[in-house]
């Protein structure tokens, strides 16, 4: 079965029923995971409903619609704390990838390295669950529960990514380490946002890394030293070790586990003193 | 095709079109397999290589990631699409003047993302440039020339081609080059009878097991399109294969036992839908795992399971060369070095997966597939058949990368086996991770070196102790373990040499041909090691090299006396000023550095035997003119995108004494053309060459005496037509009343051959081994991350001596994809069975790693080489990573002695020495 519906109520109805147990958006998931094989799901392609399309405000919050793509993310005039998701944006995989990837898909798929959830968890985002039941609303970091692993039930559509609206003052980077320029899988990724006041204090500090656990995670013990300090030059000499100790990353390909560690304090500290440069500039 | 399939309507390069296709099929396959557009590649199926890049809305994506179910409504373009535009026309020419395809296999992906670019920004810069094609990996090319070429695209026309005597030297195109930029060309996989059945191999997933075949006959009775199921009791001739005449340890199909990871075990044939909807794990196999010998080490400890009761050690052979008293020499030096290095293995990665068919033709068969050694492959599938080798017919495709790893059979005698049984044609494509998982990689080695110096810097002794993976069974293994001892001592005056080898078997992946057999791992050491000796003795390493450096004249240390052509000196003098001054801004640099990154300049050479080791390997290349005057080269010369169709015309035009265009080419068909002998030792331009010229100047004798004239008259063609020119008269030359001389239709014809002069060596490894030796020195630039252990290379300047460029840009080229590949080698690449079976765990340069290059071409001649050429194809690789490594130590005072030096263990080497 290939479902290829434009309404988000048929989507859910055929789920409600069921129906096909893939969602497919971009595929640059779904294929690669099945080179040489046989083509056997029944598939449920949200792409042709227009109501998952665009990049929109609604209640004071960001919309961005479970069919958006990265390219349409890093192209389109978002608020400066929303740097960090398009910075990632332009550093999933090459054009191509860009140009079919969703960001809804990177969170659906939910792999460890996923670029998406660091920046998602960085401003705070929200996913919109839709079902036949209703929709309900979840935190990104309760959202993505582990590798591979998220809460949308069976039934459920993720419909949009909400970016609550970030104080004016809100700056984020995003810097992603791999062992190579494109078309890389990270070893280590970090989104970072500051919300400072005119005096340089800051208010508002979250900071999350990716690749270092099942699920991206973010640093609250850091995100606590920070808040009230001022955001300047030096500031990366703040991160200590301690403060990435939720993190638990793991030995692969890629890297080591230690090196992962370490790796992910030096990007944190490195984007922390990124925002402090461009902040004095 | 199912009744309930519906019809998918979108607008193709143009045209309304509708198609009846599974909504979930990939765009790739529906357009290669339902429109006949096969320019549109496939390297991965994931959305990792970019090479089915297609236009969809004018946004490039890969067209294998595309339901085609996706596409309903909207506009693709496909790269036969961009042909027919004249708007992209100036984009195809820049490509074609730049060199910007080798082999052409990503091309069609690099010139539709290149669209996608110039259509958003018709005045890219690099970086922009990089970030549009990114997407799209290339190994050959090294991508700086498609970077120019995208740049370059409102540039001037390329100047007409050389006129007759002009050729050799000429910066001209590729003869062969258009169809690469408009689709055209045919690989592997783009060439099929329709009526064609289509095999999938069965593979073990273990590297050490038994096993036995379970009923195949309920596969059989669910699937009625599977019209055969083979297994080892089916090939007709003797199951095994491998390269050397006494060596054919491989089997085709696994005869209850398999040896590694990857092996196949039986081939599923039947039609196209039946193969691709049979999982594998509906094949009865039960398995009876075992212990696998993983890595070098456990193969030699005493006790170990023997993969071939012929080795009962895992010795498949040792090498060696040996003059001169070492440990005396060792005991008398000022400085010794020593180290312990190990590397991995390194995947080919060529983008063109194994691909082609086989049909059977009366009581021939014929395979129409890729490869570099068609009259190779046409011998062993005799054997393999029962047939004899004239009853094999080897039609090679154009070949979408080689790199080595098309020397050895893969699907050719599966595919003639399942011909020949079934009476139908059989085709098959490797997917990427049955193409990674079951042909052969570079060894990974593991070595021992001392070098020892006097204090002037004298080099006084190697010695050097080897051993290499070569996997589960021997395919090149003796190759390495032969060549590399000759090589251990570098390019240098060397007073005590002992170079041992062992070629060891494990339950690993056969390791067999790479670019280099052997010689790029054993650089790695040594190279570093001479870094260290200078350091030691106080001596610049540039002088350390050009004071040991072999010079005409010399005896190395096989016996033999250079007799030409030794220009290592050369190259290290054309280096020397960009040496010091870039040697000294990055120390300026780095004396002011406060962040983390650190810059170093780093320096390595080699030398490089041109053709086999001590064994015969002739050419033989012949030119015909036919009776309307058309003059045709027939070439068994395989072009895997390293120039040898354009090099062998500009090579046999010139002897001949005509305009390189008037020749046609007829190439690779055991048929049609002589054996030129593999693709392969950086060998054809060398060797061919020397074997077209031979038969340029034979013709051309044969044609001024037919005209009675003199050795001096000119050839001239014009409108076709052949014309003899000798104290400014002139007349055309008719052939319509001589008799056809040969099955190609030629009236006039005359073969050359040449097989370059060599001695077997004794058993110290004394003789003479290679008729001629290249020689090249690079320099990387490179700056380190410290905190975070990566490495970016700022640039790469290489020096070359290649005897003659016959073509100067062909010849950069392979430098510039060379020097690709010893990046990845340094920095990245590392094959695991089991782990890394596709191209986004296994990583190869892409368009942002490779640096800006400058080649410097040294040109002294090899008298033996056809107008002094010699080779490059395996040179331009050797000395990157050790220049890398030693630029790494400028940079940090840090040596490391495994590659891949990936951050993790850069890092890690970087904390151990300090720091932060």
């Amino acid at each position: 079965m290939y479902l290829r519906p434009s309404m988000v109520e048929e989507a859910l109805a055929a789920l409600a029923e069921g129906g096909p147990t893939t969602i497919l958006a971009g595929g640059t998931d779904y294929y690669p995971a099945r080179v040489g094989r046989p083509l056997t799901e029944d598939i449920l392609d949200i792409t042709a409903i227009a109501a998952l399309r665009g990049i929109g405000e609604r209640d004071g919050a960001l919309r961005i619609g479970a069919a958006v793509r990265w390219t349409e993310i890093a192209e389109a005039a978002l608020p400066p704390s929303l740097r960090c998701l398009q910075l990632a944006a332009r550093e999933i995989g090459g054009r191509q990838i860009q140009n079919a990837g969703t960001l809804a898909g990177n969170l659906c798929n939910a792999s460890p390295a996923a670029d998406g959830v660091p920046c998602l968890l960085a401003l705070d985002a929200e996913v919109e669950l839709a079902s036949a039941r209703g929709t309900r609303r979840l935190p990104v970091a309760e959202f993505v529960r582990g590798n591979r692993r998220t809460a949308r039930r069976p039934d459920e559509l993720m419909t949009a990514i909400i970016v609550p609206r970030c104080a004016e003052a809100a700056r984020s980077t995003f810097l992603k380490l791999g062992a190579r320029r494109y078309l890389v899988i990270s070893i280590v990724m970090v989104a970072a946002l500051i919300e400072a006041a005119p005096d340089g204090a800051i208010a508002a500090a979250r900071i999350a890394v990716g690749a270092c656990s099942a699920a991206a995670q973010r640093l609250p013990l850091l995100e606590a030293v920070l808040r009230g300090r001022r955001l300047a030059s030096g500031i990366g000499c703040l991160v200590a070790a301690e403060h990435l100790g939720e993190l638990a990353p793991i030995d692969d390909v890629r890297g080591t586990a230690a090196y992962r560690r370490e790796a992910a304090r030096r990007l944190v500290a490195r984007a922390l003193d990124e925002l402090a440069a461009e902040a004095a500039a | 095709m199912s009744a309930t399939e519906p019809r998918i309507a979108f607008t193709l390069n143009g045209a309304d079109t509708t198609v009846t296709a599974a909504p979930i099929r990939r765009l790739a396959a529906v357009l290669r397999e339902e429109c006949g557009l096969t320019g549109t590649k496939i390297g991965c199926d994931a959305g990792d290589c970019g090479a089915c890049t297609v236009l969809v809305d004018g946004a490039q994506l890969c067209a294998c990631l595309v339901p085609v179910g996706q596409v309903a409504g909207r506009r693709i373009t496909t790269i036969e699409g961009l042909a027919a535009d004249p708007r992209y026309d100036a984009l195809r020419q820049s490509f074609h003047r730049h060199g910007a395809a080798q082999c052409g296999i990503c091309t069609p992906g690099m010139l539709m993302a290149a669209a996608d670019l110039l259509a958003r920004a018709p005045r890219p810069d690099a970086a922009m440039t990089a970030d549009a094609l990114g997407g799209v990996l290339c190994r050959c090319t090294g991508y700086r020339k498609i970077i120019d070429a995208v740049l370059d695209v409102a540039g001037a026309e390329a100047p007409p081609l050389p006129a007759a005597g002009e050729a050799v030297g000429a910066r001209m195109p590729k003869v062969d080059g258009l169809a690469k930029l408009d689709g055209t060309e045919r690989y592997g996989a783009d060439e099929g009878p329709a009526e064609a059945l289509w095999l999938k191999a069965i593979r073990s997933p273990h590297a050490a097991a038994r096993f036995t075949l379970g009923d195949l006959r309920a596969l059989r009775a669910k699937y009625p399109g599977l019209v055969r199921i083979l297994t080892a009791a089916d090939i007709p001739g003797k199951n095994s294969f491998g390269i050397y005449p006494d060596i054919k340890d491989q089997p085709v199909l696994a005869e209850g036992v398999v040896r590694f990871r990857g092996e196949a075990v039986l081939a599923l044939v039947g039609d196209a839908e039946t193969i691709a909807a049979i999982g594998e794990e509906e094949v009865p196999i039960a398995w009876h795992i075992e212990a696998p010998v993983i890595g070098v080490a456990a193969a030699l400890r005493s006790g170990a399971p023997a993969l071939h009761a012929a080795h009962p050690d895992n010795v498949l052979i040792k090498g060696r060369v040996l003059s001169g008293d070492v440990e005396a020499a060792l005991a008398s030096a000022a400085a010794v070095v020593t180290g312990e290095f190990s590397t991995a293995f390194v995947e080919h990665a060529y983008i063109e997966p194994e691909a082609g068919y086989a049909r059977r033709v009366g009581d021939r068969i014929e395979i129409f597939a890729c490869t570099q050694t068609p009259y190779m492959d046409r011998d062993e599938v005799a054997r393999i058949m029962g047939l004899s080798p004239e009853q094999v017919r080897i039609i090679p495709s154009a070949v979408g990368g080689g790199f080595g790893g098309k020397l050895d059979l893969s699907l050719q005698p599966l595919i003639a086996t399942a011909a020949w049984l079934t009476g139908r044609p059989v085709r098959c494509i490797y997917t990427r991770p049955e193409s990674m998982m079951s042909t052969t990689k570079r060894h990974p080695a593991h070595i021992k070196a001392r070098i020892a110096a006097d204090a002037e810097g004298r080099l006084l002794a190697v010695d050097f102790h080897a051993d290499f993976n070569t996997g589960a069974y021997a395919s090149w293994g003796p190759t390495v373990a032969n060549r590399v001892p000759v090589h251990a001592s570098g390019p240098y005056r060397v007073a005590a040499v002992r170079a041992e080898t062992r070629a060891v078997y494990t339950n690993e992946t056969p390791a067999g041909a790479f670019r280099g057999f052997g010689v790029p791992q054993t650089v790695i050491a040594t190279e570093t090691l001479l870094d260290e000796l200078a350091e030691k003795l106080d001596l610049d390493p540039l002088e350390l090299r050009h004071r040991n450096a072999l010079r005409v004249g010399d005896r190395t240390a096989t016996g033999q006396v250079l007799q030409a052509s030794a220009g290592l000196a050369a190259c290290l003098d054309a280096l020397r000023p960009r040496w010091r001054e870039a040697r000294a801004a990055a120390a300026a640099a780095n004396a002011g550095a406060t962040g983390p990154l650190r810059r170093g300049v780093g320096l390595a050479a080699m030398w490089y035997g041109i053709g086999n080791t001590s064994m015969s390997n002739p050419s033989t290349m012949r030119v015909g003119i036919d009776r309307v005057g058309r003059i045709t080269l027939y070439s068994g010369a395989v072009d895997i995108g390293q120039g040898s169709n354009t090099i062998l015309s500009q090579i046999c035009a010139d002897a001949l004494g005509v305009p390189v265009a008037a020749i046609r080419l007829v190439t690779g068909d055991t048929d049609r053309t002589p054996d030129a002998g593999k693709t392969s030792a950086s060998r054809q331009t060398f060797i061919s060459g020397a074997a077209a010229k031979v038969a340029g100047e034979a013709l051309r004798r044969q044609v001024l005496e037919r005209a009675g004239a003199g050795p001096a008259a000119r050839l001239l063609v014009e409108s076709g037509r052949i014309f003899v020119e000798e104290s400014g008269e002139r007349h055309a030359l008719d052939f319509s009343d001589l008799p056809v001389s040969n099955e190609s239709g030629d009236v006039l014809s005359a073969t050359g051959r040449f097989d370059p002069p060599t001695t077997a060596l004794d058993a110290d490894g004394q003789g003479v081994p290679y008729a001629t030796y290249a020689f090249a020195a690079q320099m990387a630039e490179i700056e380190v991350d410290t905190g975070l252990g990566t490495v970016r290379l700022r640039r790469i300047v290489a020096a070359h001596d290649v005897g003659r460029a016959v073509n100067p840009r062909e010849v950069e080229g392979q430098i510039h994809g060379g020097i690709a590949q010893g990046i990845g080698l340094a920095l990245m690449e590392e094959y695991l069975p089991g782990r890394t079976e596709n191209l986004h765990d296994y990583l190869v340069p892409t368009f942002g790693d490779v640096p800006p290059i400058e080649c410097l071409l040294i040109e002294d001649p090899e008298p033996l080489g056809p107008y002094g050429a010699k080779g490059i194809g395996e040179p331009a690789l050797i000395p990157t990573a050790p220049a890398i490594l030693n630029a790494i130590y400028h940079a940090t005072g840090v040596r490391l002695r495994r590659v891949p030096a990936t951050p993790d263990r850069m890092r890690a080497a970087l904390r151990e020495a300090g720091y932060d």
